[in-house]
């Protein structure tokens, strides 16, 4: 995609060092002069935004577990020893809690971005697959995360999680007590799932870093969804975008800010600063935000296994987007039909958020089952249909008559 | 380089799968004790047991105590109770199976097998829901004794709604089975030994 490189040693030093490791002109080329498509509009930010808040977690997670004791009569309390005691302890724990949500709310938005745009399609479907284990990593690591203070929601949404393994046919029972290192959830389960804390960031970082390099083998999409037909159509990554990455990173942070110094506690759950009872569960319990649609098709079903089964497909089933959407074109922009569809499956997942945070009782169950559906239904019937039904709006010869045509 | 020289099994094949047999069983060899440690340790076994007087609990009061790292649920049943979950046939069951250690073979889930014969007053059983672990909550639900407004025996598990009748058998889901009877022996008249 970047063609040979720029760069050209200007010291002796310099020289001398190229020859024996390129790590500069391998900077140069895929942090600076990268060529990318010049029409990428602000939902593209969310990809640099990610990549600052997987090091602001990596940063106050590393700080905060100077101070916290992984130990069942000890974690919450040295959790309230960082709020009260520790110098700033407060502010680092708030945007470790708070900076886990916002990470959630750029991804959300990140993939909603490649469905809408397409950005799933050949030759992206790699790409793609690797962003989807990202997520699941992410939800693991934000899981055992969640676990670590050892409140009441904490210990309750370990042990309703970990007993989903339970629904394994012959095996279940064996594989739970596996995980908890006992006969429940206790000590043995907090110890690992701290040290599993730590560790999955760093594999995250990893596998980040083959999501870049599969992003820059295949270079951008673009709002077009059309492919870069020459120099014409691309910008050199900076100034360009690490300007217009920089500005929209700056904008998340006042608003990850507001979260950290005026409602830290907003997107949290009150329950979780009771300290853990394992022989009481609390009335009303449900995971963090950011698991509620899948925490509501898990209760659309009224059978245990099958119920884990469906939860676990409506995220795997993004693996295989690629294959699943027939259509040819690329970008929502001219697909008039699917436009309509994408934004009734992004109220849907909002819906199955809001009844994943509302007890199975009444109209909520059958709205979970009607929502849990047509989430299924998007995937396995009106995506493939829809390519091959749908009439695509003409697409512009290329990105840069179609900058052009915007501009008049 | 090229194997297509040596096209017919020669002393670098026969090594190359020797050596490559030796490390995949070296491999699993050496996984064993990396899975192995996540099991319950010696410390974590040793708490498998403990003992518990029933005598101060009443009739209709149940008690919960920590078993394992988990509720055990005792309730001194009255008799309505015991008479409630005689009167449910077998097939009108979700779960037919017992689910008591103490019951040999795949005994049906009568309210005889869910308790020791001569003391059907105490049922002794795992306070975990058989869906997803949360403890369920005494004196609720459709399936205890209903007398006016209030309900005694039952269960009603907080977090899926799933309901379990005055012997413990899960009668509304998710839960896909009774809550189970840990193995337990009576000591003495009043006094079990549970594990």
């Amino acid at each position: 995609m970047s063609g040979p490189s720029k760069y050209q040693p200007s010291s002796a030093v310099g020289k001398w060092f190229h020859e024996r490791l390129p790590i500069v002109a391998f900077a140069k080329d895929h942090a600076l002069d990268f060529p990318t498509p010049k029409n990428l509009n602000y939902w593209w930010t969310f990809g640099g935004i990610l990549a600052v808040m997987l090091v602001v977690q990596i940063l106050t997670g590393i700080v905060l577990v100077m101070h916290y004791t992984p130990q069942t009569d000890l974690a919450f309390n040295s959790v309230e020893h960082i709020m009260r005691d520790v110098n700033y302890g407060w502010l680092l724990r708030y945007m470790h809690m708070n900076g886990a949500s916002m990470f959630f709310v750029a991804v959300y938005i990140h993939m909603f971005r490649g469905m809408y745009f397409g950005s799933y399609k050949a030759p992206r479907e790699v790409l793609w697959m690797i962003g989807v284990i990202i997520y699941l990593i992410m939800m693991a690591t934000a899981f055992m995360g969640y676990v670590l203070p050892w409140g009441q929601m904490s210990f309750w949404g370990a042990k309703v999680i970990t007993n989903l393994f339970s629904a394994i046919p012959f095996v279940g029972d064996f594989v739970t007590t596996w995980l908890w290192g006992g006969y429940s959830v206790d000590n043995p389960t907090l110890n690992r799932f701290f040290s599993l804390h730590y560790l999955l960031p760093f594999v995250l970082a990893a596998i980040v870093f083959l999501h870049i390099w599969a992003l820059h083998v295949v270079g951008n999409n673009n709002p077009t969804g059309i492919n870069v037909k020459g120099p014409q159509d691309t910008l050199p990554f900076h100034p360009y975008y690490t300007m217009k990455d920089g500005f929209a990173i700056v904008v998340f942070l006042i608003v990850y800010g507001l979260f950290v110094f005026y409602g830290p506690n907003y997107m949290g759950d009150a329950v979780n600063y009771v300290p853990a009872n394992p022989l009481v569960t609390p009335a009303h319990i449900k995971p963090e935000w950011y698991y509620l649609p899948f925490y509501a098709i898990l209760r659309a079903v009224p059978d245990k296994l099958l119920g884990v089964i469906a939860m676990f497909s409506s995220i795997l089933i993004l693996l295989a987007l690629p294959w699943l959407d027939t259509s040819r074109v690329r970008s929502g922009t001219y697909r008039p039909i699917f436009k309509g569809f994408f934004w009734v499956f992004v109220v849907v997942c909002i819906g199955l958020g809001f009844i994943g945070s509302k007890p199975p009782e009444g109209s909520y169950v059958l709205w979970g089952r009607i929502l849990a559906f047509y989430y299924f239904f998007h995937f396995i019937v009106i995506l493939p249909l829809l390519g091959l039904l749908e009439t695509p709006k003409p697409l512009p010869a290329s990105i840069s008559d179609d900058v052009l045509a915007k501009q008049k | 380089m090229s194997t297509a020289v040596h096209a017919d099994v020669n002393r670098r094949d026969f090594l190359m799968i020797a050596t490559g047999a030796v490390a995949g069983v070296g491999a699993a060899l050496v996984a064993w004790p990396f899975i192995s440690q996540m099991n319950p340790d010696a410390s974590v076994l040793a708490l498998a047991s403990i003992e518990v007087d029933l005598a101060p609990i009443a009739e209709g009061q149940a008690v919960t105590v920590k078993w394992r790292g988990n509720p055990l649920i005792i309730r001194h049943r009255s008799k309505a109770d015991i008479d409630t979950a005689k009167a449910v046939k077998v097939s009108d069951l979700i779960d037919s199976a017992s689910r008591n250690a103490n019951v040999k073979g795949n005994a049906d889930a009568t309210d005889d097998n869910r308790v020791v014969g001569g003391k059907e007053q105490y049922l002794v059983m795992l306070g975990v829901c058989t869906h997803l672990g949360c403890v369920p909550q005494g004196d609720q639900g459709d399936f205890g004794v209903v007398t006016g407004n209030s309900t005694t025996g039952g269960w009603l598990c907080p977090c899926h709604g799933s309901q379990y009748d005055t012997a413990g058998r899960v009668r509304k889901g998710p839960a896909p089975e009774n809550l189970p009877v840990p193995p337990y022996v009576y000591l003495t008249d009043t006094k079990i030994r549970v594990g």
